[in-house]
């Protein structure tokens, strides 16, 4: 095993990594804001709101990833003059931007889906309570639908974040030199194509575990009633002692 | 028990041995593997198979070694890799002979010549000076002159180049930081976002660019500044090998000279290419 190879290797995809986490960020936190207000939508609105709605969930989330980069920056790169009518284009002439179209569309698509199922799964007693207190509308859902909503779409959505931070990998193929890109690069200069992706998907292994452990860590903070309250657990651990 | 593992162990001997002295003969059915995305060298036809020059140029060879072949389509990227792990047994994918690919596999005698340029919009500056000629990367004095003479012609423009290539080891080698070079996985890709106006120019071989830009979406575009050959571009266009394949290799050298000499590869070239890339002899 060449230990210096790898070491080469790594430091320099390590350079590709602050790409990655932006087009990661960027685009799971605009899809985020999004996927919250069409989970709202699908759960509430009047079907012609949602007919159009569902299209777009099941457009994007029934094609792949890859697809979808491809039509947004090649597909639409056809379309020059229009979007140049529209005053558009400068935003789909850079690879960097129809990438975090692409994977915002994406995101917010599946993420819609997943708090759907979470806002579904509010108990209507807790609603009916709320409402019994005269809360408002807007106050219902910021006080207890959406939080009680969030905490049990949060392991499913922590999938989705993590299936995002992979999803950049597909940047490279419309130019972008995030890890993968410059993991192609390299095996092009060295054709050692096992030692390069053995130490990307390293970095990608490391990336995903600080995430689910933040995540983990979220769950912990966000599920306190799954736990025994702090004096009940000190009162059973006296009680083992003695 | 004992007696079984001892002819066992003498029957996977005998078999080496078996295998081991049909490597010394060329087979006599091989699987050559093209890119399938680099018209008019090789494409992938309306009927998804691959045709084009070096397809064509396959088949005449194939039928002069008298080898039954089957060619394949492989992305650019992964042929060296799979030609290496056996997935295939001969490379044809437009592959310039260069001494880093050399390293790892083993090539024929070229058996085509094509020098790389410029393609940009005919209003540029590149287009307008009238630059033109063939340059050896060889003769470094010449192609430095020629070279420095288009750097203030392309400064800040975005160029792009198929990576893992030759043209873009050209580009890093000799226009790093006076262009923006933009890496794309295929030709066809580099092509689209020239006609998108992503890019302002590209660099590759001149017969690719020249099948490119007789579409109409190119109208605008010519190939421009001098072509450069030899250098990073190596020795020319083979076919790649295995390094323990030689005397499979040294059949194709054999069938590529006789391609040469009788003009089979200057009838082809001109068919598919629309000009002559026979090396010398």
């Amino acid at each position: 095993m060449d230990i210096a190879f790898f070491q080469d290797v790594f430091l320099r995809l390590l350079g590709g990594v602050p790409l990655t986490l932006q087009l990661a960020g960027i685009s799971l936190s605009i899809g985020f804001v999004l996927a919250v207000v069409l989970a709202i939508a699908l759960h509430n609105a009047s079907p012609l709101v949602v007919l159009p709605l569902r299209g777009y969930v099941a457009l994007f989330r029934g094609t792949p990833l890859l697809v979808q980069i491809f039509l947004i920056y090649y597909g639409l790169g056809q379309f020059r003059p229009s979007l140049q009518a529209m005053g558009v284009w400068w935003l789909f002439r850079e690879p960097y931007w129809c990438v975090i179209l692409a994977l915002t569309l994406n995101t917010a698509a599946y993420g819609a889906e997943i708090l759907r199922g979470g806002l579904q799964s509010v108990p209507a007693g807790q609603i009916e309570a709320a409402l019994a207190c005269g809360m408002s509308r807007g106050l219902l859902y910021r006080r207890i639908v959406l939080p009680l909503a969030f905490r049990q779409a949060l392991p499913a959505y922590g999938n989705e974040i993590i299936l995002m931070v992979k999803g950049t990998s597909l940047a490279s193929i419309v130019t972008l030199l995030e890890v993968t890109g410059i993991a192609h690069q390299i095996i092009s200069q060295t054709y050692r194509a096992i030692e390069v992706f053995i130490c990307a998907g390293a970095i990608y292994l490391i990336l995903n575990f600080a995430i689910t452990r933040a995540l983990a860590w979220l769950e912990h903070r966000l599920s306190p009633h799954l736990r025994p309250p702090p004096a009940a657990r000190s009162a059973t651990q006296k009680g083992e002692a003695a | 028990m004992r007696h079984i593992f001892k002819w066992l162990a003498a029957s996977a001997l005998s078999l080496a041995a078996v295998t081991g002295a049909q490597a010394q003969t060329a087979p006599k059915a091989i699987t050559i593997a093209t890119e399938g995305a680099y018209a008019p060298w090789n494409f992938t036809g309306p009927d998804g198979k691959a045709a084009g020059f070096e397809v064509d140029l396959a088949k005449d060879l194939c039928a002069r070694m008298k080898i039954e072949c089957t060619i394949v389509i492989q992305d650019w990227d992964g042929l060296i890799p799979a030609l290496t792990v056996g997935k295939f047994d001969v490379i044809m994918a437009s592959m310039f002979i260069t001494d880093k690919r050399l390293e790892v596999i083993d090539f024929s005698r070229p058996y085509a010549i094509d020098p790389s340029s410029f393609a940009v919009a005919k209003t540029s500056a590149l287009a307008k000076s009238g630059l033109g000629g063939k340059f050896d990367l060889n003769k470094e004095g010449e192609a430095q002159a020629s070279i420095d003479k288009i750097k203030p012609l392309v400064k800040g423009q975005t160029i792009g180049v198929q990576a893992a290539t030759t043209n873009q080891q050209f580009l890093k080698k000799y226009f790093d930081g006076v262009v923006d070079i933009r890496e794309y996985k295929t030709t066809e890709q580099h092509d689209l976002d020239l006609a998108a106006g992503r890019v302002d120019g590209l660099f590759a071989q001149q017969t690719s660019l020249a099948a490119t830009l007789a579409k109409p979406e190119y109208a605008e575009f010519e190939i421009a500044g001098p072509g450069f050959l030899g250098g990073v571009f190596g020795r020319g266009t083979g076919a790649g090998f295995r390094k323990t394949d030689t005397a499979l290799r040294d059949q194709f050298n054999a069938a590529i000279g006789e391609a040469i000499a009788d003009g089979t590869i200057k009838r082809l070239s001109e068919q598919w290419l629309k000009s002559d890339v026979t090396p010398p002899q």
